[in-house]
């Protein structure tokens, strides 16, 4: 048992292998075998975290982090200390993860091999989607940030790759795909600077990105795990066991306790530690005691959460080289860095324009990519470092505030916008941010737990309706294939500018599409928060927790998330039964619709599959107290499981059912249904295919701005992208070619360089050098010619001159006797 | 016999007939005269060598003699041939005519 986190490196290696066997020889398969290595890379992947599951289930929340074999010491600086494993961390959170992204995963890649059947590139398609799992993988079981951040690009790079995957139809709508993958990938580079900067700074100040490092595993027994179970439970809000008998905004609801919840006794004793605790750091043997296994261990070699809890509040300062700086205040610019990079990949505001445009990629990427798992890691990175967060809005930093305005303005944006959109994949991308708007409020208020449940169930229905759309997509298309009494296939183009995504051009596909029409409505109504699916549960739990963090602990950021989500969960209810109602209610109309036929079985099955899950999943996280399910059901069992992976899951989260809030919050998704019901249904579009709410001089203006998605991006192209290209084209006119090609290129380089050369050129090398060389050749061909006439060729020449030489060599060898005969003679 | 003559006549007569030798390469266009004036002067080298040799008694001038009278007689049948091949030639052994190796 204690073994099977060994398995966890398979959970990577089994769709990057599907992806490499995909991508090197899938061109050479048939499509059949393509798609079967693609799903079975993922299924195998789903099996292993399901004994991964079992592996936490059954150690009690045992966290277990893993060594992987030939990747030991993976990066090593040895000259800044930098040492960063390859380790893949098996917790509760992250088989949760897991197992959204392989479960899921694995349905939609089902689903694509009928969806994607007859695509050129059917096997690059399933070669991406394996490495995109493979690199989500990597990000949720990655044991430090860096490998987190690994997978973060990895997954974003897949995102790239496949919103851009039909780049090369046909030019207005390839060049819109290409450019959709380039805003992605682009403004998501911007929340990456963030992230990039909050590693920085956690290295800086920690000295390790790891989460934990495994030697604050205490279980001697097999080296890699830990068993937390001891601590959790230790920490209970002093406010959850009396919750409702006290007045809100009490001092005492923002401390925390480590006693052993279960022990009454130590209720009392505890009581008086809290008055205690007023000291300047009155819980650091407290917060140590939640890693009680941990005593033995310095504080420098634990990981940045286990340092987190020693070191904050004790008022050290982290060293800038010579910038002093609060650590408290490191960490709070670290929450806010890491905010930044949350924004981008989870898009949020205000980085959220990505998504929207993402959708030009097929459906089975939209559902798993951008809806179901990658949007979601900014999300788990903020659960992840809980223990931040949660030290922060202890200490009073307003982190808890940010994050909450940011997440519940985005649901509210996101969620008005999608009133007003004609594309169906449109509606669900923008629900999709404002789902995520929902998850990240929840993080804010503290309420972890439900942030993740939010996240599962989430993902769960809202790949049901992107599928859904998918198959409704594929089967308008193929009805206009039929009206137009031609073949079929993705790639066809007709010239005409009919969009089968548009839905205006549907209705009436109830008819058509039996099971479609049934799935998509149960996803519908989980997403809008009907009693009894899964959305119900989660947005339930999130509007419950915020209640709680605002009238009963008297915090800002519950009061802004209650109000605002309930809200925005107002605006969900509407848009997606304008949807459901304009899509598969009344009489078709356009033509393609009327002909449109139901996806096949490929399709369908994940559908059904996604459907059950959809009306089911909600039930593992059954609140207190709730009547009937909660005799029937274990309670909170999603966070008892993840409270093993969580610091602190107080703040509300063991609250008992509230019937009032599920009360209000039920009786305004039907009242919003019911609203858009009569609004829409029966008389479809008003004339000239025009919205009805835009036929209504009240509600005109309302819906035009809504359509105009805000103008947010307008408001980004009139602020960023106009100045920017201004000062790109200034840069480029005046700056590069004005000045630094015409002038400074061509007057002062260019010209500087001719006088050089020419100077070089003329005195010197044709001057002196060739000068010199042309000399010597001249002389020698002077000299030569001169010489030559020496020789006459007439041998009594050569003889004259030969006695000549003989008697001056005589001359010579006499020339002492000469001398002395002369001197002699003198 | 020899001894009572002394060398100095026999040195006389070598300068004479080098110096005749040396006129003739000097001033004579036939090239067999030119042939004959250049062994007149390599027996004049002979007769002086020979001269020497006698006055000091050493064989080595004598050896001498041997060897230039071979290279002689080496040199004549040589430039005996080279003569009549240029007289087959051009009909003229005229030294004057001989130029075409002039710079």
């Amino acid at each position: 048992m204690e073994n099977l986190p060994l398995l966890v490196p398979l959970v990577i290696l089994a769709p990057a292998l599907g992806a490499i066997v995909n991508f090197f020889v899938g061109s050479k398969l048939e499509e059949k075998w393509s798609g079967y290595i693609g799903c079975f890379a993922s299924l195998f992947a789903f099996v292993i975290s399901l004994v991964l599951l079992t592996y936490v289930t059954g150690t009690d929340g045992a966290a277990a982090v893993v060594n992987p074999p030939f990747v030991d010491g993976w990066l090593r600086i040895e000259s800044i200390g930098l040492e960063i494993p390859w380790q893949l961390r098996v917790d509760s959170l992250s088989v949760t993860m897991m197992l959204v992204v392989t479960g899921v995963g694995s349905l939609i890649h089902l689903y694509a091999r009928g969806y994607m059947h007859g695509d050129k590139w059917y096997p690059r398609f399933f070669a991406y989607l394996n490495m995109f799992l493979a690199f989500m993988l990597v990000l949720v079981t990655a044991n430090n940030f860096l490998m987190l951040f690994v997978g973060w690009e990895g997954v974003g790079l897949c995102s790239f790759l496949l919103i851009g995957f039909w780049w090369d139809k046909k030019m207005p709508e390839g060049w819109k795909n290409s450019n959709a993958a380039r805003k992605a990938f682009i403004i998501n580079r911007v929340g990456d600077f963030g992230l990039l900067l909050a590693m920085f700074l956690l290295f800086w100040t920690f000295g390790t990105l790891d989460f934990y490092r495994p030697a604050e595993l205490p279980n001697t027994e097999a080296k890699y795990l830990v068993n937390w179970r001891e601590h959790n439970g230790l920490l209970e809000h002093k406010a959850d066991e009396d919750h409702g008998d006290e007045a809100a905004g009490d001092d005492h609801d923002k401390s925390y306790k480590c006693v052993p919840a279960a022990t009454d006794a130590h209720h009392e004793a505890d009581d008086h530690a809290d008055d205690a605790h007023g000291a300047a750091n009155p819980l650091a043997n407290d917060k140590r005691a939640i890693y009680c296994d941990n005593h033995h261990i310095d504080t420098a070699l634990l990981g940045v959460f286990g340092q987190t809890i020693d070191r904050f509040g004790t008022g050290e300062t982290v060293d800038f080289n010579g910038f002093q700086m609060a650590f408290d205040d490191v960490i709070f610019l670290i929450a806010l860095f890491m905010l930044l990079g949350v924004a981008g990949k989870s898009a949020q505001i205000p980085l959220f324009v990505w998504l929207p445009d993402a959708m030009a990629g097929p459906t089975p990427v939209s559902a798993l990519i951008h809806a179901a798992t990658m949007v979601t890691a900014g999300v788990y990175i903020l659960v992840r470092s809980n223990v931040f967060l949660w030290e922060l809005n202890h200490a009073g930093y307003i982190i808890g505030l940010i994050i909450t305005l940011v997440g519940s303005g985005t649901a509210l944006v996101a969620g008005y916008i999608a009133l007003g959109q004609w594309d169906i994949k449109r509606v669900l991308a923008y629900s999709t941010i404002s789902q995520l708007g929902f998850m990240v409020a929840a993080v804010g208020i503290g309420a972890y737990v439900a942030a993740m449940f939010h996240l599962v169930t989430h993902a769960v229905f809202k790949a049901l309706l992107f599928l859904g759309s998918g198959s409704v997509i594929h089967g308008v298309e193929h009805g206009r294939h039929h009206a137009n009494g031609h073949g079929h296939g993705h790639d066809d183009d007709h010239g005409d500018d009919f969009d089968p995504q548009d839905m205006r051009n549907m209705g009436g596909l109830r008819k058509r599409m039996p099971i479609t029409y049934i799935t998509y409505l149960i996803g519908t109504l989980a997403l809008a928060g009907i009693f009894p699916f899964a959305g119900f549960w989660s947005k339930d739990e999130i509007l419950a927790d915020a209640w709680y963090e605002g009238f009963q602990l008297n915090e800002l950021q519950g009061f802004i998330a209650f109000g605002v989500l309930l809200f925005a969960a107002v605006f969900t209810a509407f848009y997606m039964w304008r949807q459901v109602v304009l899509v598969f209610f009344d009489d078709a109309r356009s033509e393609a619709a009327e002909h449109a036929p139901e996806s096949n079985g490929a399709m369908l099955l994940p559908l059904i599959i996604l459907a059950i899950f959809t009306i089911i999943i909600g039930l593992i996280n059954v609140p207190n107290a709730t009547p009937v399910f909660s005799s029937i059901y274990e309670t909170y069992e999603f966070k008892h499981f993840l409270e093993h992976s969580l610091l602190s899951v107080s703040r509300g989260h063991v609250l008992d059912f509230n019937l009032l809030i599920a009360g209000i919050a039920l009786a305004l998704g039907i009242a919003s249904i019911l609203a858009a019901h009569n609004i829409y249904k029966g008389k479809g579009l008003a004339s000239d295919r025009r919205d009805q709410l835009e036929t209504h001089a009240s509600s005109r203006a309302a819906f035009r701005v809504a359509n105009a998605r805000l103008y947010w991006d307008e408001i980004y192209s009139s602020l960023i992208e106009q100045p920017f290209n201004r000062l790109a084209g200034f840069l480029a006119d005046r700056v590069d070619w004005d000045f630094l090609h015409n002038y400074f290129h061509d007057q002062i380089i260019k010209r500087g360089f001719d006088q050089i050369a020419h100077w070089l050129t003329h005195p010197i090398d044709l001057g002196i050098v060739d000068g010199t060389v042309n000399g010597v050749g001249k002389f020698v061909q002077r000299a030569a010619n001169w010489m030559r006439g020496l020789q006459t060729g007439y041998v009594r020449m050569y003889a004259v001159i030969i006695f000549i030489g003989v008697i001056a060599v005589i001359l010579v060898m006499l020339w002492p006797f000469i001398q002395a005969l002369l001197q002699s003679g003198g | 016999m020899m001894s009572s003559i002394g060398t100095e006549p026999y040195i006389m007569l070598s300068l004479v007939l080098f110096l005749m030798g040396a006129l003739g390469v000097l001033m004579r266009r036939n090239a067999i005269l030119v042939f004959m004036s250049v062994e007149l002067m390599l027996n004049s080298a002979n007769l002086a060598l020979v001269a020497f040799a006698q006055q000091w008694q050493q064989i080595n001038g004598h050896a001498f003699v041997f060897f230039v009278m071979t290279v002689a007689a080496a040199e004549v049948a040589v430039g005996l041939a080279l003569i009549v091949n240029i007289f087959r030639e051009r009909q003229s052994i005229n030294l004057d005519d001989l130029q075409q190796m002039h710079g």
